[in-house]
């Protein structure tokens, strides 16, 4: 994955070793919410959770920045997941039927996440077992004995399988067919049908030889495997769906198809019951759907609680994705905005005196997110999550970084956030196992989104967790059609079912105009830009009170006197008549609206100078936000330029737009090629119908044949050349070498850049004096090609310092003896130029000598490994192929390149981010980040470590042990290892001998596949890599010996 | 054409021992550009930079046994010629000549060109490198400065069987797959559809995708090099048929090294004055870029054709190069403004620094 290339004369040995200290890429961590979940566990003893998604992700998390994540090498559903509990261990089932064992191991302090064994169980979907019995068909449920030393497995065919853990082998004389219930099942409830796929299975909560074990017909025994008889037959009727013991072991309830739950009374005296104590269909009496799963949990303090998800009205409600949760004559119909994959309860570690389970919190796992809802207080509010945030909550449309946030604006931040949702509920974070190790981050990072729906959010990014902090609407400040706050939240009094939604992902924005495209920050002075689609520029102030006032408005045109132009897109937002009410936050102090009202494509600030500048596909304009008035406008459109007017961001087009980009993420989430499991729900058939409009709308291809590209340069009137890219402020020498002073840059797509000195008064004179520009230069880059970015360096070569941060004593102050320096990064090249002279110092020519395109750079400084305070700034470039090239500034030496993304993750490389000091972000799935790091000094990665005590020797596992420093990454960039066919799905027709031998490790476990997994990811074999092979090999070998030495001690021994 | 020579860049080698006659350089350099009937001024650069007259076989046998290793010859119409131009220090201060050349603009008679504008000495389409490549390979410089003509082909994805070490294999490849009539590729001749890309200015194209071998070819679509494998391997250029400048069209070399390296180092310091940025300087109004910045200044660049003279063992040369030195600086509108009373050079063009 990573590449080293050094090139040209990359032999100068003291550079070699210091382009070691420097920089150093890993992928580290993924923030937010796993893209399509599809499993959930939970480990009572340990006290963490695991997440499984449909492209065979594993995350556990446990306390904030207790986290693991683990990705199965077939890119497969993972169906089923569960813990042997307090062991740190977890068996995984994916759709290919295969059974995968993770464990979490102990390595230098610190616990890792390892798969360490695989089993495939032959059998696909509508295997007749009939044909070829005894054969292990598709699993469909599996419990782990609470002993931790068997793993039963219900299947399609109706048998059930005993498998030996933690070593995975079939416990062939324990096999539980139908036939051998059958025996025992009357003759007229037999009917000469079979009884169905196993559908539960459940441990006897006081008598772990006892087993619950429920077929789809409907009937359901108590197995006991000692004497192999059945204890007790359930003579029901009604097609089952789950089932689940009250804590005693006295009554059993199921669950039923109809919506209906059944609770039965075990009754020791006789053998056999033929009518449930009580049924009930509770969303009766119209037909409802299926209750998929319940949960019966005592409670000390009154009734017990039944939960269960499903059972809605199948005409009214059927739509609905619920999770009800009843306790005596109290219902709560939680409503959910997606599909609910699976819930669990937490209890007390130690079960309290009486038997009574006190469940604490209900969790549940939607597809779009994490709820947890506290049981223990009245009212049942949910408890934030530290963890988990779904990002996606609207669709993300930019994002921003801020790094070094000063204290007293973290924490007037965070008021805001907490003024905004007053916790509801006083409990604590229930999924709290494990210890996080690592160092308290040493400096607040400040992580913005900004929404489809006009949202900012503030993500608290300083940490291996992406908490929320505040959450900034710029909604309400405008006209549009529907209100805001609307009726969701209100249920009626007597609306049946008692729906209270909960959640908070929305993904239906209520006017694509709102969408938030450029946000600018000045962390000194609390002042921000957000910069939206309908050209809407927004200037806000922090204040901690809240406020009621107008917001006053100025529009600014863009497009001069240019003659011949009609708008053919949406129309501006009309923002509200007379003031507007702001709780304490960011509140809106000026509206600059654009005409035409045309996406931002560029927005900066300068809180110094009371200056924001912004950018559209037809000009750049430049406003004081102290006297509210406009300083400049300038249109950049080119006369043939016929695009920039009905272009693609139009409202026509960017209605496709946005329907191309859900296409777009359906497409991406189909990586796994697997069908959605319900393609019912409504969600999906919207998405589905979208993907079918985006094909027929999106605009022919402008080749006639896709495989042919025509070479031509740019010319100055191709289409939309005159989009804004870039802004910039600095204050530097543009007309002469003797004064400096402040300047803006604009760069355009078609490579032209618009230097301006402005006259900015002195602080006591803005309100008299207004601020002037005077064009001072223009520049025409003859490749043409956009401009990314614009920096000017100080004498030193060394990048201006933001505003306020010289005169605070954050940064050294540049150096304005030497001569200035501006930087030019387009599409193709980048380009040093002297200052006030302008000619060309250096240039590198990426695009010429690698082929690919100029995406996203940033100017980054490096900290050394080895020594402290040595540093060098640098520019770090992502390429329209995903790789991240390094370059010495202002020398544009190339320093190292790495992979990154994959070059088809087009979304991906578009939203990533840099952080100033050589971290960054992107997405890998609508809902989360990875989070990666190029240096070698500012690495953010979870450290934490977990206490397991095993019950089993573990020596049999370890035999394989390889450092992984991280898998490869969960979502998105999975590739496909070699179907080397270590444990694909067996042919049907094998003997049992061969079944055995299946269950046998495949050849994934032999010790000799380490060696695949460094080498089988990069083409190009480095020094590095050829070490860190060597050092994992090393670790295999030392894993082995501490193996032998654990097989001499005694079993039950606690590892650290 | 009226105002100067077109694009006429040659690169020839001599032998040192036995340079000949004047006349017959004379002749040879009116026979390699093509212009018997014209009368020429030729001048060279000495090792102290000097632009110094050949016009005699004393001259002319000085120039040749100083040059080292390459000869740098001017030829300028007579009647065009300036002579002030010549004499010491020409080359190191030719900002100085040349500023003063301008500035005296104004006690001069007749509208001073010294030497054509740098459109005027447009470099032209030609195959390349015939000598260093294999004879089923063919060099192909697409010189798109200067012309309106689009560069007008497309390239596609396909497959072309290679000779591996594992045997014949099929690794995929970039083709031409198709040319765009009254294009530059299509009027030299110099393409043709189904041709194999192998290389995009010195660099290696096996490897990459369709889209990056486009974007490649747009970077450098101003001087835009590309070695081919002909899909006709009938007209390749016969190696060693050294009729030197018979054939405008090729020039040969003897080095036997092909390495890209070369090649890529050689553009590469090719390229520095290839392709410049236009600034404009500007204190009045916001105002839109020029199309044609109307100028009173410009440090115009000389033109030279520079003569290879090295020893290798057959004393043919390396290749052909074309070298434009563009001055640096930058163009001043404030200057016109300050100076009305200033002429316009005839020639307006994009300055380019």
């Amino acid at each position: 994955m990573m590449k080293f290339r050094f090139r040209r004369q990359g032999t100068d040995p003291h550079r070699d070793r210091l382009r070691h200290d420097l920089f150093a890429f890993s992928k580290t961590v993924e923030h937010g919410f796993p893209n399509q979940p599809s499993s959930l566990a939970y480990d009572p003893k340990l006290r963490i959770m695991a997440i499984g998604t449909k492209s065979g992700a594993v995350k556990i998390y446990g306390a904030p920045g207790v986290e693991f994540t683990g990705l199965h090498k077939e890119t497969a559903t993972v169906t089923q997941m569960h813990f042997l509990p307090g062991q740190g261990w977890l068996l995984s089932l994916l759709d290919d039927n295969t059974l995968h064992l993770w464990e979490i191991y102990q390595k230098e302090g610190c616990s890792h996440l390892e798969e360490t064994r695989a089993v495939g169980l032959p059998g696909r979907p509508g295997f007749d077992s009939a044909n070829c019995s005894p054969s292990i068909t598709r699993v469909t449920v599996i419990l782990l004995k609470s002993a931790c030393d068997v793993a039963c497995l219900g299947t399609e065919g109706g048998g059930v399988y005993f498998l030996a853990l933690p070593g995975l082998t079939l416990l062939e004389e324990k096999t539980l067919f139908q036939d051998e219930i059958l025996q025992s099942v009357p003759d007229d409830y037999r009917c000469g049908k079979a009884l169905g796929p196993v559908e539960s299975i459940q441990e006897h909560p006081q008598d772990p030889s006892k087993l619950l074990i429920g077929y789809s017909r409907g009937l359901v025994i108590i197995w006991d495997q000692t004497t192999r008889t059945v204890d007790h037959l359930f003579l029901g009727n009604q097609q089952l769906e789950s089932l689940a013991w009250e804590h005693s072991g006295k009554t059993i309830v199921s669950s039923h198809s109809d919506g209906g739950y059944m609770v039965w009374a075990v009754n020791s005296s006789c053998q056999k019951t033929q009518q449930p104590v009580r049924s009930t269909i509770p969303y009766g009496p119209f037909p409802c759907k299926a209750i998929n799963k319940i949960l019966w949990r005592t409670c000390e303090s009154g009734n017990p609680f039944i939960i269960f998800n499903g059972g809605m009205p199948r005409a009214s409600y059927g739509d609905r994705h619920c999770v009800s949760v009843l306790q005596g004559q109290t219902l709560a119909t939680l409503d959910f905005t997606s599909r609910v994959i699976d819930f669990f309860t937490v209890q007390g570690t130690e079960v309290a005196e009486g038997g009574f389970e006190n469940p604490r919190a209900l969790v549940v796992l939607v597809e779009e997110e994490l709820v947890v809802i506290d049981l223990q207080t009245p009212g049942w509010p949910t408890i934030p999550a530290p963890y988990l945030a779904p990002l996606h909550s609207s669709a993300i449309t930019c994002s921003y970084h801020i790094s070094n946030v000063p204290l007293k604006l973290w924490e007037r931040i965070i008021g805001a956030g907490e003024q905004q949702s007053p916790r509801l509920s006083s409990a604590t974070w229930p999924i709290n196992g494990g210890k996080n190790l690592a160092q308290e981050p040493t400096q607040r990072g400040l992580l913005l989104t900004g929404h489809e729906d006009g949202t900012v959010r503030f993500w608290d990014a300083s940490g291996v967790s992406l908490k929320p902090l505040y959450k900034l609407g710029t909604a309400n400040i405008f006209q549009t059609d529907c209100e805001h706050n609307d009726s969701l939240n209100q249920a009626g009094e007597e609306e049946w079912p008692p729906f209270r939604k909960v959640g908070c992902f929305d993904p239906y924005s209520d006017d694509p105009r709102l969408g938030i495209q450029k946000i600018a920050l000045c962390k000194y002075t609390a002042k921000m830009v957000v910069a939206g689609t309908a050209g809407q520029v927004l200037v806000m102030e922090l204040s901690d009170e809240k406020s009621e006032h107008a917001v006053s408005v100025a529009t600014v045109d863009l497009l001069q006197d240019r003659e011949g132009f009609t708008w053919k897109g949406h129309d501006r937002l009309a923002p509200k008549n007379g003031p507007v009410a702001f709780a304490p936050g960011f509140q809106p102090s000026v509206l600059v609206q654009c005409v035409p009202p045309a996406a931002v494509t560029a927005v900066t600030l300068h809180s110094e100078w009371n200056l924001v500048a912004f950018g559209t596909s037809h000009g750049f304009g430049l406003f004081d936000y102290y006297r509210r008035n406009p300083v400049l406008a300038r249109c950049t459109l080119h006369p043939n330029d016929s695009l920039a007017m009905e272009g693609p961001l139009s409202r026509v087009k960017s209605l496709k737009k946005s329907l191309r980009q859900s296409f777009r993420r359906i497409r991406k989430s189909r990586v796994s090629g697997k069908k959605r499991v319900n393609a019912n729900s409504p969600s999906s058939k919207v998405q589905e119908a979208n993907a079918q409009l985006a094909e027929q709308a999106g605009p022919p291809e402008v080749e006639m044949t896709p495989v042919q590209r025509r070479i031509e340069p740019r010319s100055a009137d191709d289409s939309l050349s005159g989009v804004v890219r870039c802004l910039y402020f600095a204050d530097t020498f543009l007309r002469d070498a003797a004064h400096h002073g402040p300047t803006m840059w604009a760069g355009t797509n078609s490579g032209s850049v618009f230097a301006y000195a402005l006259e900015v008064p002195s602080q006591e004179k803005f309100s008299e004096r207004a601020v002037e520009a005077v064009l001072g230069k223009e520049i025409q880059l003859m490749h043409r090609a956009p401009v990314v970015a614009i920096a000017v360096l100080d004498g030193r070569g060394n990048p201006l310092p933001e505003p306020y941060e010289v005169s605070r004593d954050l940064a050294k102050a540049p150096d304005m003896q030497g001569s200035h320096s501006m930087l030019i990064s387009s599409e193709e090249q980048f380009k040093v130029f002297t200052l006030p002279k302008v000619s060309a110092k250096t240039k590198f020519k990426l695009t010429a000598h690698e082929g690919c395109r100029v995406r996203k750079v940033a100017l980054v400084s490096f900290a050394s490994a080895t020594s402290e305070d040595y540093a060098e700034n640098c520019l770090a470039c992502l390429t329209n192929l995903g790789d991240i090239h390094i370059f010495t500034v202002p020398g544009l030496r190339p320093q190292v390149h790495y992979g990154c993304i994959r070059k088809e993750d087009i979304s991906g490389i578009a939203s990533c981010v840099f952080t100033k000091h050589g971290q960054g972000f992107y997405l890998i799935s609508p809902s989360e980040f990875e989070r990666f790091s190029l240096s070698t000094r500012n690495v953010t990665e979870p450290l934490c470590s977990l206490e397991v005590s095993r019950l089993q020797d573990t020596s049999c596992l370890s035999n394989n042990f390889t450092a992984t420093p991280k898998l490869p990454q969960a979502n998105g960039t999975h590739v496909p290892r070699s179907p080397e066919a270590n444990h694909s799905p067996a042919d049907s027709d094998r003997s049992p001998e061969e079944h055995q031998a299946a269950f046998s490790p495949g050849p994934a476990d032999s010790p000799n596949s380490s060696m695949e997994n460094p080498l089988d990811t990069t083409g190009d074999i480095t020094v590095e890599e050829v070490k860190d092979f060597l050092a994992s090999s090393e670790e295999a070998e030392r894993n082995l010996r501490n193996a032998s030495e654990d097989e001499a001690r005694p079993a039950g021994i606690l590892i650290k | 054409k009226s105002t100067g020579f077109g694009a006429e860049f040659r690169r020839f080698s001599l032998e040192r021992s036995k340079p000949g006659k004047f006349e017959e350089f004379y002749g040879l350099l009116q026979h390699v550009h093509k212009i018997p009937n014209v009368d020429v001024l030729v001048g060279y650069t000495d090792i102290h930079g000097d632009l110094l007259p050949i016009n005699n076989d004393d001259n002319y046998h000085k120039a040749v046994s100083t040059a080292n290793p390459l000869l740098r010859i001017f030829i300028q119409r007579k009647e065009d010629a300036d002579y002030s131009a010549f004499g010491t220090d020409t080359m190191t201060r030719k900002k100085n000549v040349l500023a003063n050349v301008l500035r005296t603009d104004n006690h001069k008679k007749k509208p001073h060109i010294v030497i054509s504008m740098p459109q005027d000495f447009r470099p032209v389409s030609s195959i390349i490198d015939v000598d260093i490549l294999p004879e089923t390979h063919r060099r192909v410089r697409l010189y798109k400065y200067g012309t309106d003509k689009p560069l007008g082909f497309y390239i596609r994805d396909g497959s072309s069987v290679r000779v591996t070490p594992h045997g014949l294999e099929k690794v995929p490849g970039i083709f031409i797959s198709r040319l765009v009539p009254g294009g530059l590729a299509q009027s030299t001749g110099l393409l043709a559809v189904n041709d194999e890309v192998l290389e995009v200015n010195g660099i290696e194209v096996s490897g990459k995708s369709l889209d990056q071998v486009t974007d490649m070819m747009i970077a450098n679509s101003r001087n835009l090099i590309i070695t081919v494998r002909p899909a006709n391997q009938r007209n390749n250029v016969v190696r060693n048929s050294r009729t030197s400048g018979s054939s405008g069209q090729s020039t040969e070399s003897s080095l036997p090294s092909s390495t890209p390296n070369i090649l890529t180092n050689f553009l590469q310091g090719e390229e520095e004055s290839d392709e410049e940025d236009i600034i404009i300087e500007d204190s009045g109004e916001p105002q839109q870029i020029p199309k044609v910045v109307r100028t009173s200044e410009s440090l115009e660049s000389l033109t030279q054709i520079e003569l290879l003279h090295e020893s290798t063992q057959n004393g043919f040369l390396p290749s052909s190069e074309i070298n434009l030195n563009h001055s640096a600086g930058s163009i001043s509108m404030e200057y016109e403004e300050h100076n009305p009373d200033h002429k316009s050079l005839e020639d307006g063009t994009i300055i380019t620094l």
